[in-house]
């Protein structure tokens, strides 16, 4: 039986996405894969981050504000629906700065983003050291003043994922795990995607399934202009909390651990470990938090980011084929809340690209002006 | 400081050190990394300070203990370069000029060496046994006790209940009958009917006719004893009250033989068979398999020991189980296979060397299939009720893994994520197999299909201090 | 819980256990030196705080796992005494400290 809308993928995007049709009367097949798949919303560190988004993108800075904005209820609607506390906060962040090369490169894109249309720089100024160290007494000496925005939070991504599995599939959603997408077929005015173990049919199709999403673009007319960017991220055993705010590299979860990032390598496909990675991280992390030191890690992982050439969302529908639409970017925890209620309900509309004008790709064909 | 060698042992047990023996005499340049502070593995645990401290202990210990005083004593006569109190957290993949650096820590700093040739001899672990209330203090392994007493010369007072099925039990009975420490009873797992069972590999066994007639006679020590014996038990579960400082274990209930019986219990040893410690071998990605008989993975190895992984051996029980015994002559053969790859012995003469350490390990593993068959693996876990706490570090129990199959959970590394179980201290060790039998019951997958948890350094808990500390580079 | 088989040659150690005075011997565990005093737990259960105690023995299953000189997580069961030790419970959250020269 044909559903609307087939989402191509269960992950954090794939999962809101899927969560904000139902809500919208849609009825909704998701495909995901299996267990050992690249699953970046498994390696989330879990910010829901507004400072420093939408540096060169005023529509970015103001489409990750209205998301913060709206989490809120938004975790508190999953809570409701599963019993899951899928612990949201948004208390402010911090980007510490351990130098003043750091200091001035974030005071810079301040002064850049201020300059932007709209939310501007979203309120978020720099502090000196003696300030930080104020609002935060376990922060250490070398550090040399931060960056600071009200609006940042953090929330659990695994059990914000798990949570809307549950609502799904108490909704009536159909999830199908291990069901990898090998490609799809526009037919008639829909859509039949092909996987392994079955054919589906749709009215629409979504394309949120991370890196694979390039993979599946050509058959439906969709350029997804994106790539594999790898984070190591550590964590500790669980300890007192240390933080009144979230500190960006460093965040305490609800459960005591402290999960610690963030580093950036080109590997491809390799969600494989680099030990030197994992040496950045805990340096930095102690120069940052002395305190840090006698915590034990408990584990780590590598995850790839989907990452543009910008570090911008990628949405659009496909012109050769309305209906199919992509649905890409590197900030789905934080976007989780806008996918669901703002982007989930315009899929079923006409005029996606009008409205997302400024995350269509075809910003990438055009020469930069100065 | 990272320096280059020849071979890296990991583990001290008994193919450990038959492996350094063997690669270190073809005059490989041998580190052998152990976390404890003496050699011996499990098996052979603490035998150096027995014997020095503690000679009268022998006696009750057994004669298949004492033989680890002659393994030791070829391994400290052999040139190797032995750091005891070094625990390895991370193997890395293949780098520079095809080597890997292992990554350990000791006297709480993290050192590097660089390797090509890796022999990794972690040996096993018993198989965990989730029954209910297997969290209570008091309720331990048949190992931790035998551990105890190799180490410390320690014994369980009150009433101890042994409860399981399998060789370890039966010489921890032995042994402590011997030493005159009383046990309250014997709650025996092990399916009636077992002779019928095994006779078919009867014959095989027979080429191991010592060791047969050693567990024939350890059978009538316990036997004759006067300790009671419940047979054929299952449904156990342990039952605690509360005292002082949190509660603690007082009793064992159980049915054997058509009755429900429930016993005080001090100190509950459990025991359901030993398994493969395949930590490190996952953490590299080699290839495993399940194997259906002992019901639990293993690296696949070929006749060298060599992993799917080049350059990573596995030799002991951590390729399958085998026995200690059998660990000595497969830490031999994989020395020697080593010490070829590393241009020191021909082939020809590593070929004629290990020919006699591979009949000699054929004999001690004909007494395998009969084992194996007398004593099967325990066929429950999967089934396990649903308020049986599976992570114990996580606190998860079977029902909340059904539960999350229930809304789409497809496998163990999604379990993980959506549960946290296998996210603990432990990473895994005491979980992984009760999660791939649970999700491979409730699926009606195979366990090969199900999989296990993705292992990822540091493989035991090292404080950030160390690792901001590594020098720059290291893989 | 645990007894000493009889011995007279291991020498006397004693360390601090939650600051009480503990008395072993040459040779023993931290693990095994806990047990022969009748110390039932080591730690709590993170998640529900209940009392745990050492299951494996073997340095696998982290239930033995205490605070030395301000370090969580080590391992009694693989940790041999030493004279003047300060050993403590391993807290469900343990306290980040300075111990290693903030």
């Amino acid at each position: 039986m044909a559903s609307d809308v087939i989402i191509v993928g269960g992950g954090l995007v794939g999962a809101a996405l899927a969560h904000g049709l139902v809500k919208a009367s849609a009825t909704v097949t998701i495909l995901d894969e299996g267990d050992l798949a690249f699953r970046a919303s498994r390696g989330n560190f879990g910010l829901v981050w507004v400072q420093s988004k939408g540096d060169g993108m005023a529509e970015y800075a103001r489409w990750s504000r209205q998301s913060s904005d709206l989490w809120g209820d938004f975790a508190k609607s999953l809570g409701e629906a599963t019993g899951i506390n899928v612990g949201h906060h948004r208390p402010g962040g911090l980007e510490l700065c351990l130098d003043q090369g750091e200091y001035e490169t974030y005071a810079t894109s301040i002064k850049r983003m201020h300059n932007q249309p709209g939310v501007g720089e979203n309120d978020r100024r720099m502090i000196d050291g003696d300030e930080v160290r104020r609002m935060e007494p376990n922060v250490g000496p070398e550090v040399v003043g931060a960056a600071f925005c009200p609006y940042d939070g953090i929330v659990n991504p695994l059990y914000t994922l798990r949570a809307l599995h549950q609502i799904l599939a108490s909704s009536g959603a159909d999830y199908r795990g291990d069901h990898r997408v090998e490609r799809i077929v526009p037919e008639g005015t829909g859509f039949r995607v092909v996987t392994a173990r079955g054919d589906f049919t749709a009215g629409k199709v979504v394309l949120a399934a991370g890196n694979g999403s390039p993979g599946l673009g050509p058959d439906l007319g969709l350029d997804i202009p994106i790539g594999p960017e790898r984070g190591h991220i550590i964590v500790t055993e669980r300890t007192r909390p240390l933080f009144n705010h979230v500190l960006g590299q460093v965040r305490q979860t609800d459960e005591g651990t402290v999960m610690l990032g963030a580093t950036k390598e080109n590997v491809g496909f390799d969600t494989g470990f680099n030990l030197e990675m994992m040496r950045q991280v805990a340096s930095r992390a102690v120069r940052k938090v002395p305190r840090l030191k006698t915590l034990r890690i408990i584990r780590s992982w590598s995850a790839l980011r989907i990452m543009s050439p910008d570090g911008f969302p990628v949405y659009q529908e496909s012109e050769a084929f309305p209906g199919a639409f992509s649905v890409s970017c590197h900030s789905g925890v934080t976007l989780a809340a806008a996918h669901a209620l703002k982007l989930a309900p315009r899929l079923l509309e006409p005029g996606f690209n009008d409205h997302f004008s400024a995350f269509s790709p075809r910003r990438f064909d055009v020469p930069t002006t100065a | 400081m990272r320096s280059e060698v020849d071979v890296v042992v990991i583990g001290a047990g008994p193919a450990g050190m038959a492996a350094a023996v063997a690669a270190a005499g073809a005059g490989a340049g041998v580190v052998v990394l152990d976390e404890q502070v003496e050699p011996g593995g499990q098996i052979y645990r603490a035998i150096e300070s027995v014997e020095r401290n503690r000679p009268a202990d022998l006696s009750f210990l057994g004669d298949a203990y004492v033989h680890g005083s002659t393994v030791a004593g070829a391994f400290r006569a052999v040139r190797t370069d032995y750091r005891p109190a070094s625990t390895v957290w991370q193997v890395g993949d293949l780098g520079k000029g095809k080597r890997r650096d292992v990554v350990y820590s000791r006297n709480g700093a993290a050192e590097t060496l660089s390797v090509k040739h890796l022999v990794i001899a972690t040996g096993a672990l018993e198989r965990p046994v989730p029954i209910p209330g297997w969290t209570l203090p008091g309720v331990m392994t048949v190992g931790a006790v035998q551990s105890a007493l190799k180490t410390s010369g320690i014994y369980p007072t009150g009433n101890l209940v042994l409860a399981g099925s399998g060789p370890l039990m039966l010489q921890l009975a032995v042994q402590l009958i011997t030493a005159h420490v009383p046990i309250a009873a014997i709650v025996d797992t092990t399916p009636p009917g077992g002779l019928s069972r095994a006779f078919f590999h009867l014959p095989r066994a027979l080429a191991a006719g010592e060791t047969l007639l050693k567990g024939w006679r350890m059978l009538r020590t316990v036997n004759r004893s006067g300790v009671p014996i419940y047979r054929g038990a299952s449904h156990l579960q342990a039952h605690g009250s509360k005292q002082t400082r949190g509660e603690k274990v007082t009793s064992l209930s159980f049915r054997s033989q058509g009755t429900d019986y429930a016993i005080d219990a001090d100190v509950v040893a459990l025991h359901e068979g030993v398994t493969p410690n395949t930590q490190l071998t996952r953490l590299l990605q080699a290839e495993h398999r399940w194997d259906d008989r002992q019901r639990c993975f293993h690296p696949l190895t070929n006749q060298w020991g060599e992993t799917s992984e080049p350059g990573v051996y596995v030799a002991g029980d951590g390729g399958g189980i085998a026995g200690s015994l059998a660990a000595e002559r497969s830490g031999m053969i994989t020395g020697l296979a080593v010490a070829q790859s590393l241009g020191l012995l021909a082939e020809a003469a590593r070929d004629f060397i290990s020919e006699e350490q591979r009949m000699r390990r054929f004999i001690d593993l004909s007494i395998r299939p009969f084992l194996d068959s007398y004593y099967p693996a325990p066929n429950w876990i999967g089934k396990v009720g649903d308020d049986v706490i599976l992570c114990r570090c996580e606190e998860v129990t079977a029902g909340q893994l059904r539960a999350a199959m229930a809304h789409g959970c497809s496998g163990p590394n999604q379990a993980k994520s959506f549960l946290r179980c296998g996210m603990g201290a432990c990473q895994g060790r005491m979980c992984a197999a009760s999660v791939t039998e649970v999700m491979a019951a409730t699926s009606g997958a195979t366990p090969d299909a199900v999989g296990s948890f993705r292992i990822r350094p540091p493989i035991k808990p090292v404080t950030l201090a160390e690792v901001a500390a590594l020098e720059q580079g290291v893989l | 819980m645990f007894q000493r088989l009889p011995n007279l040659i291991r020498k006397p150690i004693s360390f601090s256990f939650e600051g009480q005075e503990i008395e072993a011997l040459e040779g023993d565990t931290l693990a095994s030196a806990l047990l022969a005093v009748g110390v039932s737990s080591l730690r709590d259960a993170p998640v529900s705080g209940t009392a745990r105690a050492p299951y494996c023995m073997i340095g696998v299953c982290f239930e033995c796992s205490v605070e030395i000189d301000g370090v969580s997580h080590q391992q009694a069961c693989l940790i041999p005494v030493c004279q003047d030790m300060d050993v403590r419970r391993q807290q469900a959250e343990k306290e980040a400290g300075d111990a290693l020269g903030g």
